[in-house]
């Protein structure tokens, strides 16, 4: 396979789901809001330091308000990562690749592409806000579901799964970051805010499809060191960070010349395996989430100079 | 209402499927026959269908405007095909070789010994203002002789009946898998008609393209790497390049795809490491093929490109510097050429050309602007020309300024009635003008597509066929005649 469409094939994998999981991030904030007393609630701001968007979104020049933050993250064309902005990049590079992608999922992509363009004022109303998320969230995983059910699993189902389930974990722990950018001392975590807590960490398991499996396979009973367990190490949910390092592995497994990426992958999977997440007070997931932010861009960059075109020569054979 | 073939009136012009008001020539009997029979709604709903069909498919072409960018357009495509009786396509495909035989040895000659030059048969001084002819190819010799792998030339049917070769296209033609697709709906619109004529196949081009590019690889090897060259998605014939390289089964790759390595071989870069390429079948032009021979800026081209075909650790199809032949001064030549390389007389012969470069040529072009059709000696696409009879006073005025500035530049022709071509509008069937582009495909041996992409001008009068400008296209049928004629 032409590490050209590779390329093509990963990204477009890869901004699918960061155009899901940015709906996702926008749900989670919202609920946060509106289940958090006025005065100690963390507002829209963290939002941007978390997508690592802080440059773009200063060109700007607006403060970050609710409306302002909202419209940046879906419809801003300058915001590179906007939800717009994502879907339209990997219907760019599906669109170089239409061979390899099956039909129906090219079409259910336009599909999706065009209900964002043109939904999204309804999308920055309070009103109309999560209908529109919602559309996007069903939208993304309707397209996972052709691939999976119709798609030929040659190289290119595997570059566009590793693409999606490193976006994916990725994305995870920039959700999970929300919670830690909250201004509430980790004494105040433990006593004060006790119950508001738990249902804070419900808002978080819901935004990422997972409290019902949560409650069903952990306990009725939320709270922070056995949610962050189940995000980060449950082998069996497909949103929690071992699950999508598990998936991509298996992937690069099946590629040839896959021993640096290989390495690179376990390198940061051993990084998640060792850590006890129970220990962790705020700033130390704050940092580890970083850790581990740092670890799969090193993944990224090793896969990229291994089997894409740009900006790297390809590395010779084993 | 049943469609009236009464008052189908072509005027002077020859009609491909009708001899005259109401009476069907001999090998249209069947088809004419079906459309006495047909509703006048059941036409248009076939029509429609047809549309859809093309749609579904994904049968587009590219078009660039300024406003929009660059749309995907359907391809437009007529029902009703054109019938040419086999007797009669023999002769045109023996022409068809012939005169491609003739063109790829004049290239060959060209670029080594020029005799046609030192024999006084080929102008000298046309080849020096020739804006095609690639100095940098001079001395080589590709496999087998050829230059032009894939040729696409016009062809046109005069009011008499002749037919004429109109251009040859020689550069990067394309069209041939519109004539593929075009087929593939006709099938699942005329079903009956199927039973009824039998059309010779034509669906074998793409293994013919195959076999023909795999002979003139360099690496004797069973099974070549072949490749195909596409400028990217925004081009306007990205259909056809993905359509070909899917349809052969070969990789469609970019510039940036492919490298020229230390042995002066080019590779594909390829997620298991790079991987030889041996052919390489070319849809960007000559200037933008190697930045470091040709257009420093273009990044659509492979550096180095150029080093590994003349080491012949690679092969180009069409070869670079093929277009010397796509000019249309040397058209006018391609008769000669013919009797001097192959002592043979024209099988097809060429439109009466005035070349402007010549005196006594241009004096009486200058007196005629009002009948010939002017057309740049370097352009496709029908961009540049001016049709005498239906310009204005003042674009004639320019374009005579535009010949005494640059005779070299222009030549005329008469301005042919072409033959039409019963084509659908609104409900009813009227006639069209149509020409033809067969492919003829060159390396070990020779070939000629069966037929091949009929382009019909589908405003009334009109005589511009191409696609970017308003035309349209039918399902071309070689039939046994079964009158035996």
């Amino acid at each position: 396979m032409l590490s050209r469409v590779a390329e093509a094939i990963y990204w477009a994998g890869r901004y699918i789901e960061r155009a899901e999981n940015t709906a996702r991030l926008i749900r989670v904030n919202s609920h946060l809001m509106m289940d958090t007393p006025k005065g100690i609630s963390p507002g829209w701001e963290p939002l941007i330091s978390i997508t690592g968007l802080g440059p773009e979104f200063e060109d700007n020049k607006n403060a970050p308000t609710e409306r302002s933050v909202v419209k940046f993250l879906i419809g801003d064309i300058k915001n590179p990562n906007s939800i717009i902005n994502s879907l339209g990049m990997a219907r760019e590079n599906c669109r170089t690749v239409r061979e390899i992608i099956p039909r129906t999922a090219w079409q259910r992509l336009n599909k999706l592409y065009l209900f964002a363009k043109e939904n999204v004022s309804s999308g920055l109303t309070q009103k109309g806000r999560d209908q529109y998320l919602d559309g996007i969230i069903s939208g993304s995983q309707q397209l996972n579901g052709l691939f999976a059910s119709v798609m030929y699993q040659d190289e290119a189902w595997h570059f566009l799964r590793i693409g999606r389930d490193i976006e994916r974990a990725e994305m995870t722990t920039r959700i999970l970051d929300v919670r830690t950018s909250d201004l509430l001392t980790d004494a105040e975590e433990q006593f004060e805010f006790r119950n508001l807590k738990s249902v804070q960490w419900i808002s978080i398991l819901k935004s990422l499809s997972a409290y019902s499996i949560y409650r069903r396979t952990v306990h009725v009973r939320v709270n922070r060191s056995h949610a962050l367990e189940f995000l980060f190490h449950d082998a069996k949910f497909p949103r929690s960070i071992a699950h999508c390092f598990t998936s991509v592995e298996e992937s690069i497994g099946m590629l040839a010349n896959r021993d640096l990426p290989l390495k690179a992958l376990r390198m940061v999977v051993h990084k998640l395996d060792k850590q006890n997440m129970e220990d962790l007070r705020q700033q130390e997931l704050h940092d580890f989430i970083d850790e581990l932010q740092i670890g799969i861009r090193q993944f990224h960059n090793v896969l990229e100079k291994q089997y894409f075109l740009s900006p790297f020569q390809n590395v010779s054979g084993e | 209402m049943r469609i009236d073939l009464t008052q189908y009136d072509p005027g002077v012009f020859y009609d491909e499927t009708m001899a005259g008001k109401n009476r069907a020539r001999s090998y249209s009997k069947e088809l004419v026959k079906l459309f006495r029979k047909m509703d006048e709604d059941e036409l248009s709903a076939r029509q429609t269908a047809a549309e859809l069909a093309i749609k579904e498919m994904g049968i587009t072409f590219t078009v660039y405007s300024e406003r929009k960018g660059t749309i995907d357009r359907n391809w437009p495509f007529d029902i009703v095909p054109r019938i040419i009786p086999k007797n009669e396509w023999d002769n045109i495909e023996a022409g068809l070789k012939q005169r491609v035989k003739a063109l790829n040895l004049f290239i060959n000659d060209l670029y080594n010994d020029q005799q046609i030059i030192n024999d006084g048969i080929f102008p000298a001084e046309v080849l020096a203002d020739s804006k095609n002819f690639r100095e940098q190819c001079m001395g080589i010799t590709p496999q087998h002789g050829i230059w032009a792998h894939v040729c696409g030339s016009d062809l046109v049917r005069d009011a008499n009946g002749t037919v004429y070769v109109l251009e040859d296209n020689l550069r990067v033609p394309s069209g041939v898998s519109y004539m593929l697709e075009n087929r593939e709906v006709t099938k699942r619109i005329f079903p009956e008609l199927f039973e009824t004529y039998a059309p010779l196949p034509i669906d074998d081009y793409p293994a013919e393209l195959h076999d023909m590019l795999a002979s003139i690889s360099p690496r004797k090897v069973k099974r070549p790497e072949v490749v195909v060259l596409t400028p990217g998605i925004y081009n306007s014939a990205y259909f056809e390049h993905a359509y070909l390289a899917h349809q052969m089964g070969a990789e469609l790759v970019e510039g940036r795809d492919l490298f020229v390595d230390e042995d002066e071989c080019v590779y594909m870069r390829t997620v298991a490491g790079q991987k030889k390429v041996d052919v390489i079948y070319r849809r960007i032009d000559d200037e933008f093929i190697d930045p470091e021979v040709f257009n420093k800026d273009s990044t659509l081209g492979v550096p180095g490109l150029m080093r590994a075909w003349k080491a012949n650790n690679v092969a180009l199809a069409n070869a670079p510097g093929a277009g010397v032949a796509d000019d249309k001064v040397v058209y006018a030549f391609v008769p000669d050429m013919i009797r001097y390389y192959l002592d043979e007389e024209p099988i097809i012969p060429n439109v009466p050309t005035y070349r402007c470069m010549y005196k006594d040529e241009c004096k009486y072009v200058l007196a005629n602007l009002d009948k010939l059709v002017v057309k740049p000696a370097n352009e496709s696409g029908g961009y540049g020309m001016m049709i005498g009879p239906k310009a204005s006073k003042s674009e004639r005025k320019t374009f005579a300024a535009l010949i005494r500035k640059h005779p070299r530049n222009y030549i005329a022709q008469p301005t042919l009635g072409i033959s039409t071509v019963p084509t659908i509008i609104g409900k009813t069937l009227e006639p069209r003008h149509v020409d033809l582009r067969p492919f003829i495909l060159s390396g070990k041996h020779t070939s000629v597509t069966t037929g091949g992409l009929t382009r019909v001008a589908m405003r009334k009068g009109s005589l511009v066929v191409n696609s970017s400008q308003g035309g349209g296209s039918k399902d071309t049928w070689i039939v046994t005649d079964s009158r035996g004629s």
